[in-house]
């Protein structure tokens, strides 16, 4: 197995509290930073580390972070999204419940290379007692001198507060997050300005996924350099992935970037295979918005080279026969789905997730998830599948978020790599679901 | 009962009076609101609706969020938005107990639907009711970050993961003879079920 810096403590008992987590090594990094680092000496290591954002879109965090306005007398802020919403992905959760420490001790030292006195985690409601673990380890974090004032000594004060969010998937968008955090319905702003020069408060501001800032901390310790040599080409570092549906071992992986897909899927290390001797039929590799790929262009690319756990890898072929590396939410399903329920599931998500703000998203959510109930009763005509990929193309590119491309990818995906099965449906006027619920299949009662 | 939308002319002038934190809770609440900049108060609404909720029943009746709207210094409209906005404040009453069952895509492919038929059967409810004894409502939600342990639902602050149906039944025994409302903000979240 490959190198873990963010979870090579999960076998430590009691990781989870200060002394434990202390004692392996933690907060280093502060100390380090803090006490031998100028605020832009760390955030150069950052730049050199080539760390991508952990939330979905991977945009260069150094670079990120270079952009931020820093107007004389005017508040900076560093927010940590932990909204994890995303269908398929669960690490931050693991990451905050399990090793709550290595957020913080990432939140103190980007803060400080930010110049950041104030800084908050907002976490989706759901995960409430996820909230009460992050506060317990910040009052351990405070009572151990690591922030508030002077922090160990320093002339650097930071207090880090947990904000819960209300149970809405759009307030993991970053200008939603910010309304939100204001107190305010989650409605994206218009870009620009963008939070680096007027975020929360109309002040600048840094908004981060959390894997992406308890990252900063090992890249810190070893330095940009060494932590860029992790991975391959602009893929550096390792990156934790949520594995789920039909496979053997569902779980959080750290794992390095440039794996085989391949070998992640199959290997005793990570997936272990499918479940119940099935083949497998499709994966959605990066989260319910990234488009599904069928079992032969998930492990190899269109040039038939193997298919790697990239960024660029993944979007090889680009979206006619790739898809993107995304939240790391790893769906895998087996020769029994069906790829059209599944879509249906995502369709229904979208249009629940909607703000409503843009009638291409608002309207658009709501027809696709229409149509897909057609499908699912069994009332579909083939017309319809001609009717999606029309309403889906007329979404993506004409919203204020990318929600709505979020929202149209994977029905494009779908009928561009599935189209059969819909035919068959809307052919046969009947829609078959295969009970492959496995744990639950010797049960009649429903 | 009552909705958001009705005049404040109507409410109950009794039941507005025993709309009050305790002395204990709103002091929880003023340490929330010194976490944001002077002025900026109104960053505490989705925190002090949770508490509230919580308080109140389980659900932001149109008095409750009124008197929440009093506490931060904002019109009671920036509170009724944004309590229609997210989906864990409940304007209607519920049972003490609402079952959240995920139904997106990782728990679908584990079963989700058969667990909630087997719930919707077992309580003699339909999704989105509750039951006649006002104990346990059933809900439907999008992916809670438990697909690896699907299929999963969340009751209060706390999720119950690879759901079966000897689980469910056992939860609802629980549950039942517990016989109290199941918060979000509740802290005994570490269950065993
Ligand atoms: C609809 C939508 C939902 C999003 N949800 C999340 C989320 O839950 N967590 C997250 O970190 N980023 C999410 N993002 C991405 C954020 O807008 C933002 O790019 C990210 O937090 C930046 O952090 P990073 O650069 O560290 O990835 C979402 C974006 C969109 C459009
Ligand atoms: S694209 Fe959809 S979610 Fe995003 S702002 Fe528009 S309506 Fe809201
Ligand atoms: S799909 Fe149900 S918890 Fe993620």
């Amino acid at each position: 197995m490959g190198k873990k810096l963010l979870l090579h403590n999960d076998h430590v008992p009691n990781i989870h509290t200060y002394e434990v987590y202390r004692a392996h090594g933690g907060y280093a990094s502060v100390e380090k930073a803090l006490k031998t680092m100028t605020p832009d000496q760390v955030t150069d290591e950052v730049k050199k580390s080539g760390l991508r954002g952990r939330g979905g879109a991977g945009f260069p965090t150094g670079l990120k972070w270079s952009f931020l306005a820093k107007p004389e007398g005017v508040p900076r802020y560093l927010v940590c999204n932990a909204d994890e919403s995303e269908p398929g992905t669960f690490k931050d959760r693991y990451l905050m419940e399990r090793h709550p420490h290595a957020l913080v001790e990432g939140m103190i030292t980007s803060s400080y290379a930010l110049g950041a006195h104030t800084s908050y985690i907002y976490i989706r409601g759901e995960y409430f007692y996820v909230a009460r673990i992050l506060e317990q380890a910040i009052r351990e974090a405070y009572a151990a001198g690591m922030l508030g004032k002077n922090i160990l000594g320093t002339n650097y004060s930071l207090d880090l507060y947990v904000q819960v969010g209300g149970g809405a998937y759009i307030c993991g968008e970053e200008t939603a997050l910010l309304e939100s955090l204001e107190g305010k319905r989650g409605n994206p702003r218009i870009k620009p300005p963008f939070p680096a020069v007027a975020g929360l408060y109309g002040c600048p501001t840094v908004v981060n996924n959390v894997e992406t800032i308890a990252a900063v901390a090992p890249i810190v310790n070893m330095g940009g350099e060494e932590y860029a040599k992790i991975g391959i080409g602009k893929s550096t570092g390792t990156k934790l992935i949520s594995a789920s549906g039909h496979i053997n071992k569902p779980g959080v992986y750290e794992i390095e970037l440039g794996v085989p897909v391949e070998e992640f899927i199959y290997s005793e290390a990570y997936c272990g295979g499918i479940r119940n001797g099935k083949k497998m039929k499709a994966v959605v590799a990066g989260g319910s918005s990234v488009p599904i790929l069928p079992t032969e262009l998930i492990l190899k690319t269109a040039k038939g080279e193997p298919r790697l756990m990239t960024y660029e890898s993944l979007a090889d072929g680009g979206f006619q026969t790739g898809t993107m590396l995304g939240s790391g939410g790893f769906i895998v399903m087996d020769e029994d789905t069906s790829v059209v329920k599944n879509l249906f599931t995502f369709t229904r998500f979208y249009h629940h997730e909607s703000c409503g703000q843009c009638s291409p998203c608002r309207e658009g959510t709501g027809w696709m998830e229409k149509v897909m109930q057609k499908f699912i009763d069994g009332t579909a005509n083939e017309s319809d599948i001609d009717l999606l990929w029309d309403i889906q193309g007329k979404i993506e590119g004409k919203t204020i978020c990318p929600l709505g491309d979020a929202a149209a990818w994977p029905v494009a995906a779908a009928i561009r790599h599935f189209k059969q099965e819909f035919i068959d449906i809307a052919k046969q006027k009947k829609f078959n679901d295969v009970k492959h619920y496995y744990r639950l299949n010797n049960l009649t009662e429903a | 009962m009552s909705t958001h939308a009705h005049g404040t002319q109507n409410f109950d002038k009794a039941k507005r009076a025993t709309i009050k934190f305790s002395d204990e809770i709103m002091a929880q609440v003023q340490e929330i609101i010194k976490r944001y900049p002077t002025g900026k108060q109104k960053s505490a609404l989705l925190p002090v609706l949770h508490i509230a909720q919580a308080e109140f029943g389980g659900w932001l009746s149109p008095e409750t969020m009124d008197y929440v709207a009093s506490i931060l210094s904002i019109r009671p409209i920036e509170v009724y938005e944004v309590a229609t906005f997210y989906t864990m404040f409940h304007t209607q009453p519920v049972g003490k107990c609402t079952f959240e069952v995920c139904q997106t895509s990782s728990c679908w492919l584990n079963g989700a639907e058969d667990i909630v038929r087997y719930i919707e059967k077992k309580l003699n409810i339909k999704v989105d009711e509750t039951t006649k004894d006002g104990m346990f409502t059933l809900k439907t939600v999008e992916c809670l970050g438990s697909c690896g342990t699907a299929p999963m639902l969340q009751c209060g602050a706390s999720f119950h993961e690879n759901l079966t149906f000897e689980k469910v039944d056992a939860l609802i025994e629980k549950y039942r003879s517990e016989n109290r409302l199941r918060s979000y903000t509740d802290l005994d979240y570490n269950n065993t079920l």
